[in-house]
Formats: structure tokens, C-alpha cells, sequence
């Protein structure tokens, strides 16, 4: 299974123009030196096939199939309602909470094979492998440190190891610095920013397969923004990142591979670079060149 | 010009007209309850004394105190706490967390809102023909407590659905999205965040119960009693008792309610002095309401 599933950046190059999804799996070193004859490997994470979503008789996504690359950005944008965070929200079936929510389809994560909406999967493994940052920071009205350590504590973790692993997820999400003092205090002391970044050390805290980020900046300032923007550069080293944005510069600074969604359909996904330079559909060009959305 | 300083000035006279009303209808308010509890002071302060409180009451209205019914009011506000409290938070928990929002659960919905409407005597009798009657119970701190715990039980439930309300989405989305089950989310999230909108609702159920007179006559409670119920705690193993749950008891309202009906004055004034130490009690209660709701409120900003 793994062996079929890596594939050689050098052949992507080659198949490109047919609509085979491995032209998305980009690796980083590829992206900054921008030499696609590397040789570089990619794995993929995640496999989006023939996946329909339904809120009661609303379709809100149609007919999606990708992957997503491991250990790379992936940005969804488009405009309003088209269904980016519907999409994101599969992954940790977080749609599950509400009633009258259907999946057809295939999400398969690699290299487990779990079918994520499957129905024989327990959307509680899911959220337990999955992590997912919100719009709105939404720390707990607990101390920092008890933000921290709440999806540990759900997994069982405690004493010395929950300590340490906290202290590491609060340094992997680059808020160590700034929280080390002041652990036992209010997570509602800290700036926008930071509560933010603690939801992400909270995310990363439990080690997730993929991570998700659902319009993580949009709540914050320019500084915070740059912040976070530069963590999930670094976190894709750790983890397979998924972010929808609506900021389409954020999508060309972070991501390796972006997405363009319209009306619940996936209209165009493919290596940053192409989609902002060169976007193979007219819709596409249209919406990043700000004509609509 | 002139114009527009006739239609200002109209205004503001339409203003002033409202103000002077508004004023007037808030001091009645205040001044009904003022002039009560100046009457009310002025009869039965010169009652109160540690006498007052520690002796049972009595044919001579001298000697008279409350302490029957004041342990009475305590125990059975103990009950109806022990007992309304989990139930209807639980209610409440499940109602808002867990059913499926259907016409079955809103049904439930309106008729818990109708609940909170129906007189209290009605839910003595009910407490009556199915306590006292059907299960055996007594006409006993039991049976009272588990009265008033029918009565306030509404409340409970809609302030537990009210405060979990106040609770942002996001935070329960956050919660789940770590890998909560619904009774985690509910233990370490909704119930302690949500804990300063119940607590209000709490006490001032109870605070409602604590002057309820209709339904504890109804199922039968004493006007006269000169004894205590036996002590919960015991020097010989096994300690505690709860033997008091089956004794006969009286309440304040009810020692108030019978001390007026008497023709002697002065039992006039022993009502008064009843009266007092209710209220203070009743008005400490929503004080501990306020202060819990300002220090939650000060902890926890959405």
C-alpha cells in the first residue's frame, strides 16, 4: 500500500496535465528551490473520493476528490458558503454533533486505511487522531496550563509525562516565551494571539495525524496573523496541515498545495505556485484576481 | 427654524412626561415594600432575642419562639435542595445536551415552562394524594421537603437550560474536536461554566420554597409543635440518622400564619418577629445569589 502510494516528484511532473491527483503532492524543498527534479518523495496522508455532504436536504458538497500531501500545507479558499469548512469539518466529524448530517463518500487516511466517514468508524477516534483550530479562539475559561493539557488528560495522560508534554506543545506552538510564568492563570489574560496559539498547542498537545485550521487568523491582528502564519510553516515538518483561509495571500504564503472551491464543488487543486501564477480554470483566475467572492 | 425647535421642544416635553411616570410607578414599588418592612420592623424587632429563637412556642406569647420551625425550615429546605437540585439539573442537562431537538422534546419544553405557573397548593394536594396517601410518607420533613422539590423543580430546570445556553458553541466544539464523549464535555465544561447561572436559579428557587405555606398545610404540617426531630447525628455507631426525615414538623410561614390568626395581640408581634428573621434569611439567600453570579461573571468572559 505504501509503496503505491509514494510517488516520485520527477514522474509528477510528467502526468501533470492528466487528472491524476499526484501533481498536488508537492514537496517543500520543492516549492522554495523551485526545482521539480529533485526526486523528492511525498506521501499521501489523506484521500478524499466521491465525497457528498449533506445538511438535511442541502448538498453542500459535491462529488470531492483529493488528497492531501503528509507533512504538507494544504489551503482550501473560496468565496463564502462554497463549503471549504464544510469540507475541513469531515475530517474530525465534527458535523456529527448536529443532527441531519449525511456523508457519502470515501475519506481515506494513510497509512491506517481508517475510512474517516465511514460508518464503522467511531467519529470519537477520529476527533481523538484529528485536531482542528477554530475562527474564533475558543480557550477554555481555565488556566493555560489546563488548556494545555486537556486533550492529554482525556487520553489518560497525567503526572511528570502530561508536565513535559505540555511544556512541549506550548513551546511547539511558540508561546513557551511568553506563558511560562503564568500557567496558572486565565487563559483569558492572554492577547487574542496568544489564546489562539494556545488553542494550537492545545491541537498539537496529543500528537494528531492531521491538523486542522478553520480561518485561524481571522479573528486576529496583522502581528498575530504573522505569527501564526509562520508556525504552520514550521508545524508541517510534525504533521499534515489543512487550512481554510480567506485571505488568499495567507494561501500563497503558507500553503503548498491550494485548493479553489465554488458552490460546494472542488473546482481547481494544485501546487501553490500554479494555482496563484497560473491557475488552470477560468473560475479560479477569476476569484484570486478578486473579480467575484 | 421655529419649526424645528417646536417639534424639539414637544419632544423633550413628551420626555419629561414619560420620566415623571417612570418615577412614579418605580416608587410605588419601593415604597409598598419600604412601609412593609417598617411595619414590620417596628412590630417585631422588639422580639427578637436569642429567646426568640430557642424556645419552642408557647401559650403565652412572652415566652414564645420559633425554634421549632425554624430547624423545620432549615431541614426541609435541606431535602428540597438535596433532592430538586440534582434532579432538575440533570433535567435541565439532558434536555438541553442530549434529546433531539423533536415535538416530543419541545412538548416536554412547554410543559415545564406551564409547570413553573401552576399554583402551589395544587402541588400539595398532588404531594398529598400520592406522598402521604399512596407511597406512606407521612406528614413528615419528608414529605415537605420532597413537596417544595416538585414545586421549585421547574425552575431548576429552565435556569440550568438558560445558564448551559450562555455557554458559547465554539467552546463545546472545542471540547469535542479533543476527543470528548458528551458526558465529559458536560463534567469538565458546561457544568462548571455554566455553574454561576444555575446556582442563581437554585437559590432563588429556594428562596421561594422557604415562604411557602399553601402546600405544606395541604399534606399537613403542625402549627403547634414542642419538640425537635431527632438529631441527624448520634454518639453510638452508626453515627447518623435519619430518623428526622419522618418526623412531624412546622415551618416559619406556618408559625407566622398561625400566630396571627390569634385574637392576643401579642402574638401579633410574635408573627412580626417570625416574619423578620424569614425575610433576613430569604434576602441573605439572593445575596449569596448575587455574589456567586458577580464572581462567576468576573472569571468567565465569552
Amino acid at each position: 500500500m505504501n509503496v503505491n502510494l509514494e510517488l516520485s516528484v520527477g514522474a509528477i511532473s510528467q502526468t501533470i496535465m492528466t487528472s491524476d491527483f499526484s501533481r498536488l503532492l508537492v514537496s517543500p524543498e520543492v516549492r522554495d528551490s523551485n526545482d521539480r527534479a529533485t526526486g523528492k518523495t511525498v506521501q499521501v496522508k489523506a484521500e478524499v473520493s466521491e465525497l457528498n455532504f449533506f445538511y438535511g436536504k442541502l448538498q453542500a458538497l459535491k462529488n470531492i476528490n483529493m488528497v492531501f500531501g503528509a507533512n504538507q500545507v494544504t489551503a482550501i479558499i473560496g468565496p463564502s458558503g462554497c463549503g471549504k469548512s464544510t469540507l475541513l469539518r469531515c475530517f474530525n466529524r465534527i458535523h456529527d454533533l448536529y443532527p441531519d448530517t449525511r456523508y457519502e463518500g470515501k475519506i481515506i487516511l494513510h497509512p491506517s486505511g481508517t475510512n474517516v466517514i465511514g460508518p464503522e468508524t467511531d467519529p470519537l477516534e477520529m476527533r481523538l487522531r484529528v485536531s482542528m483550530v477554530f475562527q474564533k479562539p475558543n480557550a477554555f475559561p481555565k488556566s493555560v496550563y489546563e488548556n494545555a493539557a486537556f486533550g492529554l488528560r482525556l487520553r489518560g495522560v497525567n503526572g511528570k509525562e502530561l508536565e513535559e508534554q505540555v511544556e512541549q506543545s506550548l513551546r511547539a506552538a511558540a508561546l513557551w516565551e511568553e506563558v511560562k510564568d503564568r500557567l496558572r492563570q486565565s487563559a483569558y489574560t492572554l492577547s487574542g494571539g496568544q489564546q489562539q496559539r494556545l488553542c494550537i498547542a492545545r491541537a498539537l498537545a496529543t500528537d494528531p495525524e492531521m491538523l486542522l485550521f478553520d480561518e485561524p487568523t481571522s479573528a486576529l491582528d496583522p502581528i498575530a496573523t504573522g505569527k501564526i502564519e509562520d508556525l504552520i510553516f514550521e508545524l508541517k515538518k510534525k504533521v499534515t496541515v489543512v487550512i481554510v483561509t480567506h485571505n488568499m495571500q495567507q494561501a500563497a504564503r503558507v500553503s503548498d498545495v491550494t485548493a479553489f472551491m465554488y458552490l460546494g464543488e472542488l473546482v481547481e487543486a494544485s501546487p501553490t505556485k500554479d494555482v496563484f501564477e497560473n491557475p488552470a480554470n477560468k473560475l479560479t483566475e477569476e476569484y484570486i484576481t478578486g473579480h467575484f467572492g | 427654524m421655529s419649526d424645528f425647535k417646536r417639534i424639539i421642544a414637544k419632544r423633550k416635553r413628551q420626555d419629561f412626561i414619560f420620566n415623571i411616570i417612570g418615577i412614579l410607578c418605580t416608587l410605588i414599588g419601593i415604597l409598598t415594600l419600604g412601609a412593609l418592612l417598617v411595619d414590620l420592623l417596628l412590630d417585631g424587632l422588639p422580639r427578637l432575642s436569642v429567646g426568640f429563637l430557642t424556645h419552642f412556642p408557647s401559650r403565652f406569647a412572652e415566652q414564645a419562639g420559633i425554634l421549632s420551625s425554624w430547624v423545620g425550615t432549615l431541614l426541609i429546605m435541606i431535602v428540597t435542595a438535596f433532592t430538586a437540585v440534582p434532579l432538575g439539573v440533570a433535567a435541565g442537562v439532558y434536555l438541553e445536551e442530549y434529546a433531539r431537538k423533536n415535538w416530543v422534546t419541545n412538548l416536554i419544553e412547554i410543559n415545564i415552562a406551564n409547570l413553573a405557573g401552576v399554583p402551589s397548593i395544587i402541588y400539595g394536594l398532588m404531594a398529598l394524594g400520592l406522598l402521604v396517601y399512596q407511597f406512606r410518607l407521612g406528614q413528615s420533613v419528608l414529605t415537605g421537603g420532597l413537596t417544595l422539590a416538585f414545586l421549585i423543580l421547574p425552575i431548576v430546570i429552565v435556569a440550568t437550560r438558560e445558564a448551559l445556553r450562555t455557554i458559547p458553541q465554539g467552546i463545546r466544539e472545542a471540547a469535542y474536536a479533543l476527543g470528548s464523549t458528551k458526558w465529559q464535555v458536560v463534567r469538565h465544561h458546561l457544568l462548571p461554566y455554566s455553574v454561576g447561572g444555575t446556582m442563581t436559579g437554585i437559590i432563588i428557587a429556594l428562596s421561594r420554597a422557604i415562604g411557602e405555606t399553601a402546600p405544606l398545610i395541604t399534606i399537613g404540617a403542625l402549627t403547634f409543635i414542642a419538640f425537635l426531630p431527632p438529631p441527624p447525628l448520634r454518639s453510638q455507631p452508626p453515627f447518623v440518622s435519619f430518623e428526622w426525615l419522618s418526623s412531624p414538623f412546622s415551618v416559619l410561614p406556618i408559625q407566622m400564619f398561625n400566630w396571627v390568626s390569634r385574637p392576643d395581640q401579642n402574638f401579633v408581634f410574635n408573627a412580626a418577629g417570625a416574619g423578620l428573621v424569614l425575610i433576613v434569611v430569604t434576602l441573605s439567600l439572593n445575596a449569596v445569589a448575587i455574589v456567586i453570579r458577580y464572581r462567576v461573571r468576573k472569571r468567565i468572559k465569552w
